[in-house]
């Protein structure tokens, strides 16, 4: 079959009807008014079966916790998952869910969301899922910005193959694999995202209930693919890797709090940009206040983000945390679903099948 | 009509032959169009390179296309071309070993430079020194005429009138079998539509290409082939891969599901996405993915949802499609996974044809994961078959693996359109209801619950209060889905998966026998595209007196229940495949009966004189052995 497209031809898609300005969940059927649910709607009867302190154990709870706020109906809320430690979460919500493939959920949600508008899709995934084997759907899905909250656990090692480093892990780690050290320069998750095109990406941590769920919420606003990556500790195989950001006097030395519109500072230090546009930390005494950053969360260019994202150092002695981009741009499935729309014109009849059948070139031989 | 003489013909075998930029698969085409046109009945065969441009002149870079057209029902592409138009001398000697002596050969002269000569290895123009002797040669200067035509297109470049030489042979070959050209003229008037100058241009050349078998003192003759006789109704020329679009669409229409396409362009099958892509009016959504595994990956995604999940692919992508494959046999989703074969391993041969996927279909997935699969046997089966892999999908909830290839995917045949209303009807219900109750006596939704004649879980899709649940990859414990490692649940819930796919034996039918003297004791039995070349051979074989059987496996997962009977019936099983015995050692194994394989993996479809004779020796074998008949 001949097509005969111009191979440089463009149209003007403009923006589908669900945006701007729409939410992630604006199609998903709501509860009625004066209904909630709690908790305990969120959670199955299934046992959770992950080693005592695991970080996802808080996550859960947060995330058990948050849906309720959602006020959606629950039947219209799917958590997908690929496989590791992380990707039990979905048995152990009373939503729809999928626990899956390695590294494939993004590609399966993906289906499901361009399909089911009416539907509040959810990744469940960790650092060796997402950005190793799933890598390639990680970054598709991001840049094409499929309205997907894709919540990335990242531990820093392989769990449930037990004990293996990850695309996390930093260079000289010494796991079962590298007995010697890893010598792999690790991903930066966030970095990633930004340079996937993502629309949305923040980064939170396991034990820090209340901005967990901030980003939560601001996620689940978000109409597109939003990318939030968690400090997870995995207390079997990577025991305290986080542990410097988690005591009260060190976390407010090293974390970088991101608040719109706010200057970004941790204790006495602040974010200044040189004159090459590098971002810095220094004192706030020896900072030229004309040079202070302060957080632009919708700002079109990612590259103020983007250098924010790599103030991160390997010994956490700066870690930018909150929301690094939230901006506006269309959404791959609602634009499916409109250029599907706009080229309906009706119900599909069985005449429009059989003119469809018949082309245009048809002959008839008599009986 | 000339002065000319018409002379009456029953079937004609032309392949237009040239370089890869020549414009000969799009000549071949408008040449079947106006033959489907005229009613005859027809198969075709393009054959291209896999480079897009190969050098110019070169052996490597020449496209062909077959086509057979008669007055009579056609089931193949014809062994042998008795018209062969070679565009340059390339097109020539690739292509001369295929012709029998006397075949007619028309050349473009304007092509056979010392340079072009020299390119694929004439130390002298075959033209002229005499080795093309025993064939029927017509020597035309194609290109210069064309552009001589064209003399009046002033803003034309010489390059861009030389383009248009395609366009001059198919109206030379039109005139020489009298088709009808309105067809064409129409084609390329939407073609060109905001290109006037080109367009003039291209029908001009057509035109001229026309007057000049007419006026031509070379071409004595002009044929006619009469219309074929072919069951009453409406007809249209298609290739397998718009059957299978169409017939997915058509399929999902049926079942009430929106039809979602995840697919990674790959040859031979990217034109099911290039179709399917321009079908959005009938609800038809497609996904372009990242890679296979993503195009898979997000159909079962859209089946998780209720949509009606379909990827296409052909060997190398089903390969990578493996896990998500088992994935949907342990989800028990419906999926629809087209794979359209091509020669193998690896990067293979992919614009040339092969039938060595089946036992990837069958067995490419770790663990006991078993799938339905199908084929079809002819490009117009392709709509058949892929409403039967739907309704398999859609009733089982299980992954239906459908095997085309390269050759019934490009290549032809006139269709007779069937009516919607009539299809099967394959609607849908999703589960609504909670199906059991909890030990609390409070009622619950059970995802693995069976339905006791299918086997088939309920596909109760997110939305859907009180149905919330859990599915994975991991073993689920029987009736609740729940994740279980019990080494009896395991054993049973595998036993349970082949059971499900097993009984899909009980809606295929019976493997059809076709056997008129009922006394035949050879039969020959065939899947996929092969069956053309088979029944062609058997018809060629019973035209010499053997009696012979032929039968055709359309469902090769589970094989229709009489399988086994069938094959015990007879003394000798003749199985041609393009591969080397795949069906042949599945039958073996099942059934314990001495298959005899006959294979070929060529790139090519079989030809039918080469099985004839498979087919006459095996006959005549049991013929000149009374002894050991009478032992029997």
């Amino acid at each position: 079959m001949t097509t005969d497209l111009p191979v440089d031809r463009t149209v003007e898609l403009g923006m589908p009807s669900a945006g701007p300005g729409a939410t992630g969940t604006a199609a998903v059927p709501r509860l009625a008014d004066g209904t909630s649910l709690t908790k305990k709607d969120f959670t199955s009867d299934q046992e959770v079966r992950w080693c005592p302190g695991c970080g996802d154990y808080a996550i859960l709870a947060a995330v058990q916790g948050f849906l309720p706020e959602l006020g959606l109906k629950r039947e219209n809320i799917v958590f997908v998952s690929g496989i590791g430690c992380s990707s039990r979460f979905p048995y152990y919500l009373d939503t729809y869910g999928m626990h899956s493939i390695h590294g494939r959920a993004p590609a399966i949600a993906t289906g499901l969301a361009a399909t089911r508008e009416d539907l509040s899709v959810w990744v469940v995934t960790g650092d060796g899922d997402a950005l190793s084997i799933g890598g390639n759907h990680l970054i598709h899905a991001l840049r094409r910005n499929v309205n997907l909250k894709i919540l990335l656990f990242n531990n820093e090692i392989y769990g449930l193959t037990k004990g293996q480093y990850s695309p996390t892990s930093h260079v000289g780690q010494v796991t079962k694999s590298t007995p010697l050290g890893s010598l792999d320069t690790p991903f930066n998750p966030v970095s990633l995202a930004l340079g996937a095109e993502a629309s949305f990406v923040a980064r939170t941590m396991d034990s820090d209930r209340q901005h967990l769920t901030s980003v939560l919420r601001a996620a689940a606003e978000h109409r597109g693919s939003a990318l939030v990556e968690i400090y997870q500790n995995c207390p079997i195989f990577n025991d305290g890797v986080f542990d410097v950001l988690k005591d009260r006097t060190e976390a407010a030395a090293r974390i970088l709090h991101l608040t719109d519109g706010e200057e970004v500072a941790a204790g006495d230090n602040v974010v200044v940009r040189d004159d090459r546009g590098s971002l810095a930390v220094v004192s706030r005494t020896e900072a030229d206040p004309a040079r202070i950053v302060r957080h632009d969360v919708t700002a079109a260019d990612p590259s103020a983000a983007f250098a924010l994202s790599r103030l991160d150092s390997p010994d956490l002695g700066h870690v930018p945390m909150g929301i690094f981009r939230n901006v506006q741009r269309p959404t791959y499935d609602d634009s499916l679903r409109e250029q599907v729309a706009s080229a309906r014109t009706g119900e599909v009849t069985d005449a429009d099948i059989d003119a469809l059948l018949a082309g245009r070139d048809t002959w008839t031989v008599g009986a | 009509m000339s002065a000319k003489l018409v002379q009456k013909l029953d079937r004609v075998v032309i392949r237009f032959a040239g370089d890869s930029g020549d414009g000969m698969q799009l000549t071949g085409d408008r040449f079947t169009s106006q033959t489907a046109l005229l009613g005859n009945d027809l198969s075709t065969l393009p054959n291209f390179p896999a480079e897009i441009r190969a050098p110019q002149g070169t052996l490597p870079g020449v496209s062909s296309f077959q086509l057979h057209f008669a007055d009579h029902n056609v089931l193949t592409p014809g062994d042998a071309p008795d018209v062969l138009v070679a565009m340059n001398p390339a097109a020539l000697k690739a292509n001369l070993r295929d012709l029998p002596r006397g075949a007619a050969i028309i050349v473009n002269t304007d092509e056979f430079t010392k340079r072009n000569l020299s390119k694929v290895g004439y130390a002298e123009s075959p033209l002229d020194d005499g080795s093309l002797e025993s064939y029927d040669v017509h020597p035309v200067a194609l290109t210069s005429i064309a552009v001589e035509a064209l003399a009046s297109f002033t803003d034309l470049t010489r390059k861009e009138k030389e383009r248009a030489k395609n366009m001059f042979a198919l109206g030379l070959l039109s005139w020489l079998y009298t088709r009808p050209m309105e067809g064409t003229e129409a084609f390329l008037k939407a073609k060109f539509a905001d290109k006037p100058e080109i367009l003039e241009a291209n029908l001009a050349a057509l035109r001229a290409g026309f007057n000049y078998g007419e006026t031509t003192e070379d071409f004595a003759v002009a044929y006619e082939v009469a219309p074929a006789t072919m069951p009453a109704g409406t007809y249209r020329n298609v290739t397998g891969n718009v059957a299978l679009s169409l017939g997915l669409v058509a399929a999902a229409h049926r079942a009430h599901l929106p039809l979602f396409l995840g697919s990674y362009p790959i040859t031979p099958a990217s034109d099911i996405l290039h179709t399917l892509a321009g079908l959005k009016r009938y609800g038809v959504a497609t996904m372009q993915a990242e890679d296979e595994i993503a195009g898979v990956g997000a159909a079962l995604g859209a089946s998780f949802g209720g949509a009606l999940g379909v990827t296409t692919t052909s060997g190398p992508g089903l390969a990578l499609k493996a896990e998500t494959i088992g994935l949907a046999v342990s989800l028990e989703l419906p999926l629809v996974v087209c794979d359209i074969q091509r020669g193998g391993p690896s990067t293979g041969l992919p614009t040339k044809t092969e039938q060595a996927d089946l036992l990837q279909a069958l067995f490419g997935r770790n663990g006991e994961s078993p799938v339905a699969v199908v084929a079809p046997a002819t490009p117009a089966d392709c709509f058949d078959i892929a409403v039967e892999a739907v309704r398999i999908a859609t009733t089982y909830r299980t992954p239906v693996i459908v095997l085309s290839d390269g050759y019934l995917a490009n290549g032809s045949e006139p269709w007779r359109l069937p009516r919607t209303a009539e299809l099967p009807d394959i609607a849908v219900e999703f589960a609504t209801e909670p199906n059991a109750t909890d030990d609390k006596g409070q009622p619950t939704f059970h995802p693995y619950l069976r339905d006791p004649e299918t086997l088939a879980r309920p596909w109760a899709i997110p939305g859907t209060p009180g149905l919330e649940h859990r599915v994975g990859g991991i073993e689920k414990a029987d009736v609740t889905g729940n994740i279980s490692y019990d080494p009896d649940n395991h054993d049973h819930m595998t036993r349970l998966r082949q059971a499900k796919i097993d009984g899909i034996a009980d809606t295929i039918g019976s493997l059809v026998v076709d056997d008129p003297t009922d006394d035949a004791e050879v039969l020959v039995l065939g899947w996929g595209s092969t069956f053309g070349p088979i029944a062609a051979a058997v018809r060629l074989a019973r035209a010499t007196g053997a009696r012979v059987a032929q039968a055709h496996l359309r469902h090769l997962n589970p094989f229709p229940a009489n399988t086994g009977e069938v094959l015990r019936s007879y003394q000798r099983v003749i199985v041609p495949e393009m591969n080397l015995g795949q069906l042949a050692l599945l039958l073996r194994a099942k059934y314990l009966v001495d298959i005899e394989s006959h294979t070929s993996v060529r790139g090519l479809p079989f030809q039918a004189g080469e099985l004839a004779d498979v087919i006459a020796a095996a006959v005549s074998s049991l013929s000149d052995a009374p002894l050991k008949e009478a032992a029997k």
